[in-house]
């Protein structure tokens, strides 16, 4: 009794910092439509600030916690709203999220570039000298009944400003409708802002509470607090009460486990991955929601690929691997090259987020599983285990897609990344077991596992400049076959169901089995860039596979372009070429480079059609000057050659890399804009407004119907309605 | 005098054209009906007297004083109030808490509530309710009393009608008759012409982003009909 009475204690103040950070969570969600991923990232930077303040520098806990509580964090909350939040309205949840996502891996860098890791910074917890109150069979720290008190506190007060002040009410108002809001006269920017700096108080003093209990690491402790979003999804991100009743249900069972589960080897992780294990059953029983009849109207486009166009990018994807194979030294290219089965991971995305609008953060646990067959079944190099990979990774994704099939937007985005979660702390933690006797599973064995190199046509290919090569081939040809998926009727129906469910469903289009396939060929690609990275790593560990890597691959390639192959690629390149070689030309900032992928994805709410579509619109004119594309090709081809030859360096050849088709697409531009005043010139017509724009762009003129009338023989029939 | 006045007024959807150039009074103390098709421009036309939607070129005038870019809560202080397309309420918040909304106005609740339950006694009954759970009449006699409740200069009424039963449209409209002898001016937009000619003091139709005719209810009738068909 004594035991359950601790762990019960145990438990509930676990459950009262969820409590707590759940209702920020779900105050901001609530308030202006955004899940923010980075809510746990906020209450571990306050973490590492309180830490800073009062252990370090020897402030006395009130002034910490006014300056923390009262000023710095609700002054960030603000920040968040006015520069970033505000200007992801009428982009899609995936935007939303990546913008978020990219947030969190920011506030983890610029945290770990403040304090870095590696370092202990104990924190003790409130009142830690004190005797703990004796409740008789078991006693209570002074901090836990703190802690308690706290989430009590902030359940009535929240209650009583959501209900019974103006500015609560409000803040719900906006979320009904932010338009009508401003029609009564409230000023909708300030609710949001007023609500951020609410809820982002709200994470600090999670943050604060919870730093005591564990270790004060940026990424772990941000993360852990993901742990509180289960609790949050309890309560649906709307109703506060459910939420603080799926955090007493959470921390309890967390309390509990940590008391009664039997000490084995196989469950610790079980343990550790209970809130995301949670957080998964929690997804799967709530209500199924009801299809979205009304169209999603957003800012993104993605233009239909043509079939030339990516037998171009194919090709100049291939050359540029076969260039870094032979330009490169040996640890380049280890570095470099990962850049290919990376963007194989990423292009897993385009059909699955960019046209079907399913949001899944789990793709780099397909890869790991893509890995994991490598290692396990291609002994000597056998290329048959490629296609295991694909295949295994493929049947892994269906049968999680099963479960998470009934969830969509940010639900489904939790859902997979409590699979990560899962996979992460728990699964691929195991050591070897067996399933009922049949057959042994062995994951990683030690933490680590060997892959042996591809072997086929009689060579092995185990240098890295063949394996550039060989993830070059492979990125072009799946980067094809999603083109033709999007080309083809497949394509036609995922974009259809990512505009609206509800008219595909009365179309009569079967909607379980169109994402059960989608969901499966993505994790199939996934798991064949995993099996080629683990190719290229030699030894894999699941640290390669985790959370926070998926994520960064996510934001990528959404900053890339989420509907398009090129976007795949900017994912790779910006993760295995760009960061690395910022550090190499830049020492002195190389601490800075962890900001750089948050950052990126930070802006995106600009523009959410991704960086790939602005540098397709800049290169535009080129694609239609063959002369300066062609004076351009041979340019490249003899820098090329005279880099093979030794006359330069590699710096030289990647600023001639860069500058050349800038000034070639400079030429471009040029030459087109004298043509097309030329042609206006010759026809004497300043007006060139093509015809399907005239009445978009200016009003129909006598001319303009005189026109229209003789291309399509219409002239004796009269035009009806008033001029 | 004109509370409201459009001069050579032109709005857009990006590069799509809604209204070209129109020119529109609404005298101080009116009911002013804004008829035409599906389409022609009507709501746009209240969404940029109410500041939602920004004017292209051209001139909003209320009062006389000149209003363009002027975001909406602040013409919402002014005594402008639009009750907009379907319905036009908070359906998670409660009748009371709907009405609570209106204070950003400059009133006080006990205020808002005094009059907005003597011209609908039914809300009273209601104000714990959640507004969206109430019949489509009742949300927006809510809708209506919250907009009267802070003594608007200015009413825009969009599609009063919609979705309502004949004779919860006719109730509703004998108020807005009502409420326009108290001297509110309004400008009602509506797609199904015969019940708001009855009440409205000018009228005029708008077909393709264009006025193509302003008169009294009685000039207007007979070319209504070849406004909407096109005739």
């Amino acid at each position: 009794m004594d035991k359950f009475l601790t762990f019960t204690i145990v438990g509930l103040s676990l459950a009262a910092i969820y409590a707590v950070i759940a209702s920020g969570l779900v105050l901001t969600f609530t308030t202006t439509g955004i899940f923010n991923f980075a809510h746990g990232a906020a209450g571990m930077l306050a973490a590492f600030t309180y830490w800073q303040l009062r252990f370090e520098w020897g402030w006395p806990v009130p002034v910490c916690l006014v300056l923390i509580l009262g000023v710095m964090a609700p002054l960030f909350g603000v920040l968040l709203e006015v520069v970033v939040m505000r200007g992801l309205r009428g982009t899609t949840d995936t935007v939303k999220l990546v913008v978020s996502i990219s947030l969190l891996l920011f506030m983890i860098g610029l945290a770990q570039l403040i304090w870095p890791p590696g370092v202990s910074r104990p924190m003790s917890k409130f009142f830690q000298t004190s005797t703990p109150i004796n409740l008789g069979p078991t006693t209570i720290t002074w901090h836990q009944a703190i802690t308690i008190m706290v989430a009590i506190v902030a359940a009535i007060g929240l209650r009583l400003v959501l209900t019974r002040f103006r500015f609560g009410i409000a803040m719900r108002a906006a979320v009904d409708d932010p338009s009508l809001s401003a029609l009564n006269g409230a000023r909708p920017n300030r609710i949001s802002m007023l609500a951020w700096a609410l809820g982002t108080a709200l994470a600090a003093l999670g943050g604060i509470l919870i730093a005591p209990n564990v270790t004060l690491d940026a990424p772990s402790l941000s993360l852990l607090i993901v742990s509180a979003y289960a609790a949050a999804i309890f309560g649906r991100l709307r109703s506060l009460p459910l939420t603080f009743l799926g955090a007493i249900v959470l921390g309890l069972t967390e309390g509990y486990l940590t008391g009664y589960l039997p000490q084995n080897q196989y469950l610790p992780g079980l343990r550790i991955a209970s809130p995301a294990l949670l957080l998964f059953l929690v997804l799967l029983v709530l209500p199924n929601p009801r299809l979205r009849g009304r169209m999603t109207r957003s800012r993104e486009f993605f233009p239909m690929p043509s079939i030339r166009g990516t037998l171009v990018f194919g090709g100049v994807v291939i050359v540029g691997g076969v260039v870094l194979a032979t330009t490169l030294s040996t640890p380049d290219q280890l570095t470099y090259g990962r850049l290919f089965p990376i963007g194989i991971i990423a292009l897993s995305l385009v059909p699955l987020v960019g046209f079907a609008g399913q949001i899944s953060l789990c793709q780099l646990s397909f890869a790991g599983i893509g890995g994991l067959v490598m290692a396990h079944l291609g002994h000597g190099g056998d290329p048959v285990a490629l296609i295991w990979a694909v295949l295994i990774s493929a049947a892994v994704g269906a049968l999680i897609a099963l479960p998470a099939l009934r969830l969509s937007g940010i639900y489904l985005a939790l859902g997979t990344a409590a699979f990560a979660t899962i996979l992460d702390r728990w699964i691929f933690t195991l050591p070897k077991f067996s399933v009922f006797g049949w057959f042994n599973v062995d994951l990683f064995t030690q933490g680590s596992i060997n892959v042996d190199p591809l072997t086929a046509f009689g060579k092995t290919f185990n240098s890295a400049a063949s394996q550039i090569v060989i993830g070059a081939i492979f990125f072009a040809l799946v980067a094809f076959l999603v083109v033709m998926i999007r080309r083809g009727r497949l394509g036609r129906r995922l974009i259809a169901m990512k505009d609206s469910e509800a008219a595909c469903a009365t179309l009569g289009m079967n909607l379980f089995g169109t994402k059960l396939l989608v969901f499966s060929i993505s994790a199939g690609i996934a798991g064949l860039g995993g099996a080629l990275y683990a190719m290229q790593l030699t030894s894999i560990q699941s640290g390669n596979f985790d959370l926070v890597n998926s994520l960064q691959v996510f934001a990528l390639s959404v900053v890339g372009g989420i509907g398009a192959v090129g976007g795949a690629l900017f994912a790779g390149i910006s993760l295995y070429v760009v960061l690395p070689v910022i550090g190499v030309l830049f020492p002195t900032v190389v601490r800075w480079v962890g900001l750089l992928p948050g950052a990126t994805g930070i802006g995106l709410g600009r523009d959410p059609n991704g960086a790939v579509s602005q540098m397709r619109d800049g290169f535009a004119p080129l694609a239609g000057s063959p002369s300066s594309l062609l004076v351009m090709t041979l340019t490249l081809a003899a820098l090329y050659g005279i880099r093979l030859i030794d006359a330069i360096d590699n710096w030289t050849f990647v600023g001639g890399l860069v500058i050349v088709p800038l000034v070639a697409s400079v030429i471009a531009t040029v030459s087109a804009a004298s043509k097309e005043r030329m042609l206006a010139q010759l026809e004497d017509a300043p007006d060139r407004t093509p015809m399907e724009w005239i009445g978009i762009d200016r009003p129909w003129t006598t001319e303009d119907l005189a026109t229209l009338d003789l291309a399509l023989g219409t002239s004796e029939l009269e035009l009806h309605g008033p001029a | 005098m004109n509370l409201l006045e459009f001069r050579n007024v032109r709005a857009a959807y990006d590069r799509i054209d809604v209204l070209f150039g129109i020119d529109l009074e609404v005298p101080a103390g009116s009911v002013v009906a804004l008829l035409g098709p599906n389409g022609a421009g009507k709501t746009t036309t209240l969404r940029v007297a109410a500041g939602l939607h920004p004017v292209l070129s051209g001139d909003v005038l209320v009062a006389g004083r000149r209003v363009n870019g002027t975001a909406p809560e602040e013409l919402a202080r002014r005594g402008i109030c639009l009750i907009p397309e379907g319905r036009g309420i908070f359906p998670n918040l409660s009748v009371r808490e709907n009405l609570r909304m209106m204070t950003y106005a400059g009133v006080t609740l006990s205020a808002v509530e005094a009059e907005a339950y003597e011209r609908f006694p039914r809300l009273k009954e209601r104000r714990r309710q959640l507004a969206g759970t109430m019949s489509g009449g009742e949300q927006q006699m809510l809708a209506m009393a919250r907009g009267l409740a802070t003594s608007p200069a200015l009413l825009l009424l969009d599609e009063l009608s919609m979705g309502l039963a004949p004779i919860i449209v006719e109730e509703l409209y004998s108020i807005v008759a009502q409420v326009a002898r108290e001297g509110v001016s309004i400008l009602v937009v509506e797609q199904f012409a015969s019940t708001v000619l009855g009440v409205a003091d000018l009228a005029a139709v708008l077909v393709h982003g264009r006025i193509a005719r302003v008169g009294t209810p009685a000039e207007l009738q007979d070319d209504l009909s070849k406004a909407y068909l096109g005739g």
